[in-house]
């Protein structure tokens, strides 16, 4: 277990890497500078500031010092928010992100587990038909579509809750934020639970449990859930990502001044620093969490440890 | 493959087939254009009077031919985009099933690693370096979906290369990149058809999450995408603007995934449940 832990960390630091210098090499290659304004400044002026943000320096020269920086958590300054430095910025507006991530990645988790074992159990009736048909739906249907049609419905028309983020305090105004960004992940996991399910209750140890005597709920939860749980688990990472992306929109649409409006912002306003910062932000935290995800997945399924 | 299951893919088929016809033909009948602005009536709502059959945005411009307009743009980058990941991934996939060995592990493990990955935000950080240049959309989606393309042929190729003809073709002196496209590529075109019906809902997704950003599209151009960030903005007084283009993206998605799933069950009878 220690080897293959240590393994998976080998190999995530070099894919960690890539995207980084990748991700630097993108936004230095942009045509013009970051402070290409409107109305020209003196070229002395002009000079001062790529000495004083180091782009005068050669390419290979930056990286080293954006990499150098990394290590030490300095994303550097930002272009744009003149005070702060990128590693505040996002200090700043990460936490909220980050509740409202977690919340939606539990929900989506409870609930589609939950509604694909009853479909993978009451299987060809009704009921897993509704399920599935549900889920196709929810898959097809993108979070920028939803979020705005369920606020139209539940916060203008009913009125049942706050709209917007900044209208109350109350934790009401985090119930349709965490529903609109789980839902379509809650569509992916019930199929993928169900399908998995299907394959699990059908294999001889099923058999041999219900032979002796248990009944369907305890067969379920003793024996067939954890390895019906793997395909789940392997999904967690993409999972992570398409959290993460979704959660640029829900912010955009509520209000809510996350990390994901952060980036928006910073994407419109040619802000390079900060946008870079925010992706390698989320590429560390991505890839970390996928680490995490294998070695979680060795520790269950001892099999993968020795492939 | 069932009746239920052909009707589901010939009704969505009819359905887009439809949709395309009218983003064809439906602005040219119309009396109005894209941009015209008419401040007399503005946020108008849904009528049979002067032909505005979804109403009218902000500026009193026609939403049908800007509707219309949008599902053009929108199923133009999702095709062009769709183009693109094909090339890439049966090249990609092409490549690496057929040479194998540890080429093939390296390049698959490769696929694996950009799986994980936010791939959005680099499409975003492209948008961000290089203006918002239409034709780089096309291509920045492209190279966002080809890694299941890649996939898919790979595990086609591996079992392609086995067969007597590429032995044929080795002896009689082929080059190995001769092989891959002249006898290896003709015969993925069956799985490649079906996962690109899968790929143009993804390509339409990214194109409209960024044009709902403000990153991709730009006025007066629209696309869905744009539309629905516009009516997000009305959607109190006026939530025609909102209703009619999401309705539209969602039902254009919901075929194409039908359409896509149902081929593929077809094809592949591993997937059959």
């Amino acid at each position: 277990m220690l080897r293959y832990t240590l393994l998976r960390v080998l190999g995530a630091i070099p894919t960690l890497l890539l995207v980084i210098v990748l991700a630097f090499l993108m936004v230095h290659a942009a045509p013009g500078g970051p402070f290409d304004d409107e109305r020209a400044l003196p070229a002395d002026v002009e000079a001062n500031i790529a000495r004083a943000y180091h782009l005068d320096e050669p390419l290979p020269k930056q990286l080293m010092r954006y990499l150098a920086g990394l290590v030490r958590g300095d994303l550097g300054p930002s272009y744009r928010y003149r005070d702060y430095t990128v590693s505040e910025l996002i200090g700043a507006a990460f936490p909220l992100s980050l509740q409202l991530g977690a919340m939606a990645m539990l929900l989506a988790v409870v609930v589609g587990v939950s509604a694909g074992t009853v479909a993978a159990l009451k299987q060809d009736t009704y009921l897993d038909r509704l399920v599935m048909a549900l889920s196709l739906t929810g898959i097809s249907i993108p979070v920028f579509v939803f979020a705005p049609v369920l606020v139209l419905l539940l916060a203008v028309k009913l009125q049942w809750l706050p709209a917007g983020w900044s209208s109350t305090t109350g934790a009401s105004r985090l119930l349709l934020p965490v529903v609109t960004l789980a839902l379509p992940q809650i569509a992916y996991i019930a199929r993928l639970t169900r399908a998995s399910m299907i394959d699990v209750l059908s294999r001889d140890f099923i058999r041999t449990a219900r032979a002796q005597g248990l009944g369907t709920a305890t067969v379920v939860r003793l024996h067939a859930l954890k390895p019906a749980m793997l395909p789940v688990l392997s999904y967690m990472g993409p999972a992570i990502a398409a959290i993460l992306t979704g959660s640029v929109v829900v912010e955009e649409i509520f209000g809510i001044p996350g990390l994901g409006q952060f980036f928006v912002r910073g994407a419109l306003n040619r802000d390079y620093t900060l946008v870079l910062g925010i992706v390698v932000f989320y590429a560390t935290l991505i890839v970390s969490l996928n680490l995490i995800v294998d070695v979680l997945y060795g520790a269950i399924d001892p099999r993968v440890r020795y492939r | 493959m069932s009746v239920l299951r052909y009707r589901a893919i010939s009704v969505s088929g009819g359905i887009l087939l439809t949709i395309a016809v009218f983003a064809l033909v439906g602005p040219w009948i119309s009396p109005h254009d894209y941009v015209t602005t008419d401040f007399d009536r503005q946020l108008v709502a849904p009528t049979m009077a002067g032909a505005q059959i979804f109403g009218t945005d902000d500026l009193g411009r026609d939403l049908f031919v800007r509707a219309m307009l949008g599902i053009r743009v929108t199923l133009l980058v999702a095709i062009v985009a769709s183009l693109v990941s094909l090339f890439i991934g049966v090249a990609y996939g092409a490549v690496a099933g057929f040479v194998g060995g540890r080429v093939d592990a390296v390049m698959m493990r490769f696929v694996d690693t950009l799986y994980a990955l936010p791939f959005i935000f680099f499409v975003i950080l492209l948008m961000v370096a290089f203006e918002r240049n239409f034709l780089l959309i096309f291509i920045a989606i492209g190279a966002v979906n080809w890694l299941d393309m890649a996939r898919i042929v790979r595990g086609q190729t591996l079992s392609l290369r086995e067969r007597e003809f590429i032995d044929a073709a080795r002896l009689t002196g082929v080059s190995t990149r001769r092989i891959i496209w002249r006898h290896i590529a003709p015969n993925l075109i069956g799985v490649v058809v079906v996962y690109v019906t899968l790929t143009i809902p993804q390509a339409i997704l990214v194109e409209s999450f960024l044009s709902f950003l403000g990153l991709g599209v730009q006025e007066p151009q629209t696309s869905l995408g744009a539309l629905v960030d516009a009516g997000v903005n009305q959607m109190e007084g006026a939530s025609w603007t909102l209703l009619i283009p999401a309705g539209l993206l969602a039902l254009i998605l919901m075929c194409f995934n039908f359409v896509g799933d149902g081929l593929r069950d077809f094809f592949d009878a591993r997937h059959v449940s």
